[in-house]
């Protein structure tokens, strides 16, 4: 009775010593790679963002404020999300949301979309994706010009109540074979276009502020 | 006493006569899922041959101090802490490749074949035969990801070594080869990994038949 108990003790403090250095490796690991994979994430977001702007744009000498936004409903996530505005000579002259399109086929996507001050769209991205290969994913740039139909689209035109794919009795197209697909990012685009719609003014201001205060340190 | 020369026949078993994913058909999950090319599967081949080694050689360190009893769930908190840091990691150093292997890298927790290798070998046999043993099994595991996504990527796709940039950086995008043909959709489809799967199983019996006819000395032997 007694080693049997003693082996049990014995096991339990194996066990126990086991998953503390487990979670001692977990963590530092962590540690390690927290501030890595966030700067990972928000660099291809980055080195995205000229592929949203209005060409005419590039070259010029522009200013970005990063700033973030939450809206649950308009921006498809709870987490804030990031919201990049860019300044010429202290004038807002584009916004880019980072927003999500919670409904993808398989996995959320993360979308990344331009808009010029009068709330017209200068390009729409697909950042991150797990939608099927060889259907959903043509919603890549590389793989099919249906994400560019968006470019120089607006709340109206076509009016909110177009704001759809064909099937849904609306203006866009969809991908054949990625009916869900396109309803997800038709439905965010179209969000993200009403949060911009609604918060325009309250964005430029927040950010001119982020600007003034980074640039008083 | 198993003489040294049947003992190294037995580590090194688990590379081919008693593969993981071919004979044992242990792992299928990730291996299905992600062989859509070969640097998916050459990037899940080398985190899960990483796991493997260094899971089952604690196991066999620990081999004297271990109750049969707690051998799983010890196993299995190894693992555990190992593949999460390793998804850490892989996300902080390889973030697209991360991003393409997604969810397969958690999973390599409930990798059958790791666990059976960690409580049937590690469990019995020394920290030499394990280590040499786990090693086989990794690299085999490795060779059934690299052959299955070779087959799906050059049919599927058309090309070879696609997105190698993600695993070497950019300067080795000109190793991708690209075949003269387009790829055909069904491939790299989930239903594609079972076709493929199928072929490659059918050519190894074949294989393996035609060398147990030209060796009847081995013939009798199984892999267990």
């Amino acid at each position: 009775m007694a080693s049997g108990r003693a082996q049990l003790l014995a096991t339990a403090l194996l066990i126990s010593a086991a998953a503390s250095a487990a979670l001692y490796g977990v963590h530092e690991a962590y540690d390690w790679s927290e501030e890595r994979i966030a700067a990972n994430e928000r660099a291809r977001v980055v080195a995205r963002l000229n592929s949203v702007l209005d060409p005419s744009l590039l070259g010029r000498d522009l200013s970005t404020v990063l700033i973030s936004a939450t809206d649950p409903d308009l921006l498809g996530t709870s987490a804030p999300i990031d919201v990049f505005v860019l300044f010429e000579s202290g004038t807002p002259v584009a916004t880019i949301l980072a927003p999500v399109a919670p409904h993808g086929y398989n996995a959320a996507i993360s979308v990344l979309l331009g808009i010029a001050p009068d709330g017209t769209l200068t390009g729409v991205r697909a950042i991150r994706h797990r939608e099927t290969q060889g259907l959903g994913d043509a919603i890549e740039v590389a793989k099919s010009d249906w994400i560019l139909q968006f470019n120089g689209k607006s709340l109206s035109m076509p009016v909110p109540a177009l704001w759809a794919i064909s099937q849904d009795d609306g203006e866009l197209d969809s991908i054949s074979g990625a009916t869900v697909t396109s309803r997800a990012v038709v439905a965010a685009i179209k969000d993200a276009l009403l949060y911009f719609e609604q918060h325009r003014d309250e964005l430029y201001a927040r950010a001119a502020q982020t600007a003034a205060e980074t640039n008083d340190l | 006493m198993t003489p040294p020369q049947s003992n190294w026949r037995d580590a090194t078993a688990p590379l081919w006569r008693n593969n993981m994913a071919f004979a044992q058909l242990a792992g299928l999950c990730p291996l299905l899922a992600v062989s859509t090319t070969v640097v998916a599967g050459l990037a899940l081949g080398i985190a899960t041959a990483a796991v493997v080694v260094l899971v089952s050689t604690t196991m066999a360190l620990l081999r004297p101090l271990v109750s049969p009893a707690a051998r799983l769930p010890l196993a299995l908190v190894l693992l555990a802490g190992l593949v999460t840091a390793i998804d850490f990691i892989s996300a902080a150093l390889l973030y697209d490749l991360h991003e393409v292997l997604g969810l397969f890298i958690p999973l390599i927790v409930v990798n059958t074949g790791i666990l059976a290798h960690a409580r049937e070998v590690a469990a019995n046999r020394g920290v030499g035969f394990t280590l040499i043993s786990s090693i086989a099994t990794g690299v085999g595991f490795l060779f059934a990801l690299l052959a299955l996504g070779a087959l799906r990527e050059a049919l599927g796709t058309g090309t070879l070594l696609g997105g190698i940039e993600m695993l070497a950086g950019e300067s080795s995008r000109s190793l991708t080869l690209h075949l003269p043909w387009n790829g055909m959709l069904v491939a790299v489809l989930p239903p594609g990994a079972f076709f493929g799967m199928a072929l490659l199983l059918a050519l190894r019996s074949r294989l393996m038949r035609a060398r147990e006819s030209q060796q009847p000395e081995h013939a009798q032997e199984r892999p267990q």
